[in-house]
């Protein structure tokens, strides 16, 4: 038995391991742990489609004039955005969870006393859930010409990006709402508080222009509303919104900042009660 | 600690600068006061127990070195680094096997560690040379691609060790290792600490409230309500007690205590009550058990004579059992 030291340096050797390589691997870990949940991955494709169909051709008889442009006649076309952000809340959900598992289940306790900064353990769970909630939403697109979305690079290049925007901003919510909880029923409780209702009053349903009095406030304060009418445009060019899509762009990349700086802020106390 | 992490800096020997040192250290989970002044060091190579029921402030000592918490007053030292203060410098120098389970089942063996490993900025073939190395050295390497959640208990702490050792450290901390481990798992475990103490210089601290453990190690404190009851070795913690235990059992707690009173008298000694039972220490203590049964007959139901324990340390220092109302918390862990 030959000693290990000599093979290899002491810790006080080791060089800080910055911020790159620790959010790699924690981003990484998200990845391979959704792919090795099989009913994981089919719930998540699954569940919208599922939704989108029902719901959509549900309302699609009681909507009937309910279309926002030309190009989005049916409702089953109006809704389409709408179900390519839910499916992307869902995952966001659903990975953000992990965080309150990793907690319970002890694991975060190995990266807590790892001399890994706090914005990369942010980084890495935030881009590791908004990576699988986009690549989702990407993947839906291609249901899209069944509901009517007209197929052009510039478009679908657009569309990707908003998608991706949303997941970030969606996670990082997620992130900042798990970080201090213990147990995922808590968490539920704040998904069907807050998170669905984000959710039913961004446009996603029932458009902006049709609803009034404090219900348009509701959505006009919903940050969410400005990512689904920034999906809305560049899956339909020319459909009508309620803001140009500048605007839609700017408040949305607002969001994911301030969303990721709450999260930032939120992990980095250091208190005196036990971290889990 | 401005000064002593200073001194750290510059003397790359740290010769003088031992592992760990807690200094004044005290903490208060609200009112709770779990922690009291606590002082006191860790030397080069020594596997050093903090032993103590629960609720004695072990795991509060295991948290602040783990940085996972900041005490509230005083300090503790890990390579003359503070805790508090740096934390990120003693996280680099520190391995950590918490009493929990910390592993991702949904990974393999070798996917945890390389985890493990980044975090620590550790990659590349470096990297993996290491793994190959700490799975040798803890022999996994046969289950190296096996994922978390099919290996048993014992396999997985095994696991938890080679995670706390991945980077080489110089100060190795444990929280109750041998939770959930069968006999022959306990045993090795202990072999391979004693193995990192020796060959691999390294500095452990172990938290127990297993008794047969803590006579593992080569000095512990012993802890109790947050105090500092006793430290040394194993030995001469059980040398301070003089002569033999003996202990009476009876069938109340008030014959117990009138029992008590009248040997006092009668023979000049110090005896305590623990519930139904008559404690004391004497030299010769055969011989005066059979002087005390001939005096008392018809009171005592059972008598026993033993040469002293950690468990009569800690009476003979806090005047109460060491399983007074933590021993129903621990059968509901098992």
């Amino acid at each position: 038995m030959a000693t290990m030291t000599a093979a290899s340096p002491r810790s006080s050797q080791v060089q800080s391991p910055g911020i790159l390589l620790p959010a790699y691997s924690l981003w990484l870990r998200e990845i391979v742990r959704f792919y090795r949940q099989k009913a994981r991955v089919a719930g998540v494709i699954a569940s919208p489609l599922l939704f989108w169909i029902v719901l959509g051709s549900g309302f699609a008889h009681s909507f009937s004039s309910a279309g926002s442009g030309p190009t989005s006649g049916s409702y089953m076309g109006y809704f389409f955005p709408g179900a390519v952000a839910m499916i992307v809340l869902f995952t966001a959900i659903f990975s953000m969870m992990s965080l309150i598992q990793d907690r319970n289940e002890g694991f975060l306790l190995s990266v807590l006393a790892a001399p890994v900064s706090r914005s990369a353990i942010v980084l890495g769970k935030v881009l590791g859930g908004a990576t699988l909630a986009a690549a989702q939403g990407v993947i839906f697109l291609v249901f899209g010409p069944l509901a009517g979305v007209p197929v052009s690079a510039s478009g679908v290049a657009l569309s990707v990006l908003v998608i991706a925007m949303i997941s970030f901003e969606l996670t990082a919510m997620g992130f900042a709402i798990a970080w201090p909880m213990d147990s995922t029923q808590a968490f539920h409780a704040i998904v069907n508080l807050l998170l669905i209702p984000l959710w039913l009053l961004s446009g996603s349903l029932f458009p902006l222009s049709g609803a009034s009095g404090w219900l348009r406030l509701c959505m006009m304060l919903n940050p969410l509303t400005y990512g689904v009418e920034a999906l809305r445009s560049s899956l339909y060019p020319g459909a009508s919104t309620q803001f140009p899509l500048p605007v839609n762009l700017a408040v949305t990349a607002g969001f994911c900042l301030l969303t990721f700086a709450a999260s930032w802020a939120i992990a980095n106390r250091r208190t005196h009660r036990p971290a889990a | 600690m401005a000064t002593l992490s200073e001194r750290a800096a510059h003397l790359p020997a740290a010769a003088a600068i031992p592992p760990i040192e807690l200094l004044q250290l005290s903490h208060n989970y609200g009112s709770r006061q779990a922690l009291e002044n606590l002082s006191l060091v860790v030397r080069p190579r020594e596997i050093f127990g903090l032993l103590g029921p629960n609720g004695s402030g072990k795991t509060t000592v295991f948290r602040i070195l783990s940085t996972l918490i900041v005490p509230t007053g005083g300090s503790a030292l890990i390579n003359g680094f503070d805790a508090a203060r740096d934390p990120n410098r003693v996280r680099s120098q520190t391995g950590i096997v918490f009493q929990a389970s910390n592993l991702d089942i949904k990974l393999t063996v070798t996917e945890n560690l390389r985890h493990q490993g980044h975090l620590y900025g550790m990659s590349g073939a470096g990297l993996a040379a290491r793994i190959h190395e700490v799975l040798d050295r803890l022999g996994l390497s046969d289950r190296a691609g096996d994922y978390v959640e099919t290996l048993s208990g014992g396999m997985r702490r095994r696991v938890e060790l080679a995670k706390g050792l991945i980077q080489s450290p110089s100060v190795l901390l444990l929280d109750e290792p041998s939770t959930g481990l069968d006999p022959g798992a306990r045993r090795d475990l202990w072999q391979y600490l004693a193995m990192l103490r020796d060959r691999e210089d390294v500095s452990i601290l172990v938290t127990t409230h297993m008794m047969e453990e803590a006579e593992r190690c080569d000095r512990l404190a012993i802890l109790n309500e947050g105090k500092l009851v006793a430290i040394g070795s194993p030995w001469e913690l059980k040398s301070a007690i003089g002569g033999d235990v003996v202990l009476f059992e009876t069938d109340s707690e008030e014959t117990a205590a009138s029992l008590a009173a009248r040997m006092a008298v009668r023979f000049s000694v110090e005896p305590a009550v623990l519930g139904k039972t008559v404690r004391l220490e004497r030299e010769e203590g055969h011989r005066f058990v059979a002087g005390a049964v001939e005096a008392f007959p018809g009171e005592i139901d059972a008598v026993s004579v033993s040469k002293p324990s950690l468990e009569d340390v800690f009476i003979q220092r806090t005047g109460h059992r060491f399983w007074s109302e933590a021993k129903e918390n621990e059968l509901w862990q098992r």
